[in-house]
């Protein structure tokens, strides 16, 4: 075992929280493309790091869920990264810019 | 041992968070990128705190290894490394930080008020990969295929997206030529608000 770590469950939770917290933010308040997937990116490891506590604090010693469901939600994440930034190019194309607030065809 | 590990966290927490931050705040989109590198790496240290080493190494492979050198990638492809002059904020951006400190606050007391706060953790041995390994080829191997099929339609569909269209890509370059007039024309309308 690497850590024999005494530190209470909630102190990851808060630092989870906090982490999901700025993603929120960010993904809000930027107006370029790119740093929204960037927020969203840190939401999602906000959660994954809160899977990773909840199974640590887990007192089943034999349960493995929270690893599988943290490599299944990278992988996941990989995907929704790859499929992202490859629309932003297109959309970069298409329009010359990746300011959100240009992006406004849609508007009624 | 225990000495150490509260104030391995609060190095790993203080340098997670500011990072974080500068990621989300930074005008330079080169910067941010890197620091959210550093928030990525910081995240994997606190799961090899955790005594999740396989998912920390993961963690370093696919996010500071793809995920943040395709986000660097975007912000070359799409000439945003300079910058920005404008203002880099979206003109509603107080009620963006008002629904993050609200969820922050709801999430907070959520925690406080839970049982669980302040569990300690029991001991157990860290899962080995060959733990992991047979649990994905037992029983999660369903889900590990739908992943594989995922990862194969994102990926070829993520270049499909990105591809310049081969044979309507020169037929749609003249329609391109009427963008900066109406690039030049909308700047004009924001001032008019």
């Amino acid at each position: 075992m690497i850590s024999q770590d005494h530190l209470p469950l909630h102190y990851y939770l808060i630092l989870s929280a906090l982490l999901f917290a700025v993603g929120l933010a960010g993904a809000l308040t930027r107006r370029n493309a790119i740093l929204v997937l960037v927020g969203i990116e840190l939401m999602l490891n906000a959660a994954n790091l809160n899977f990773i506590a909840f199974w640590r604090y887990n007192p089943n010693p034999d349960s493995l869920i929270g690893i599988m469901f943290v490599i299944f939600s990278i992988a996941v994440a990989a995907a929704e990264a790859a499929v992202g930034l490859a629309l932003i190019i297109r959309i970069y194309r298409h329009y010359h810019t990746i300011n959100l607030d240009k992006m406004d065809s849609l508007k009624g | 041992m225990s000495h150490i590990t509260p104030i391995a966290f609060a190095i790993i927490t203080a340098l997670t968070l500011v990072s974080a931050i500068a990621a989300m705040s930074l005008r330079h989109l080169v910067h941010c990128a890197l620091c959210l590198a550093v928030t990525l790496a910081g995240i994997a240290a606190l799961y090899l705190q955790l005594g999740a080493a396989f998912v920390g190494w993961a963690q370093i492979l696919v996010y500071i290894g793809a995920v943040a050198i395709l986000i660097v990638f975007a912000i070359l492809l799409t000439r945003s490394s300079e910058a920005e002059p404008r203002p880099i904020l979206s003109p509603y951006w107080g009620v963006g930080i008002a629904i993050a400190v609200l969820v922050f606050g709801v999430l907070a007391k959520a925690i406080f008020s839970s049982s669980l706060a302040g569990r300690l953790p029991p001991e157990k041995a860290d899962p080995t990969v060959r733990e992991i390994g047979n649990q994905l080829m037992t029983g999660y191997v369903l889900p590990l295929e739908v992943i594989g099929l995922l990862l194969t339609a994102a990926a070829i569909g993520a270049v499909i997206i990105a591809m310049k269209d081969s044979t309507s890509g020169r037929l749609a370059s003249p329609p391109i030529v009427p963008e900066p007039a109406q690039k030049n024309a909308r700047p004009e309308t924001p001032p008019a608000h």
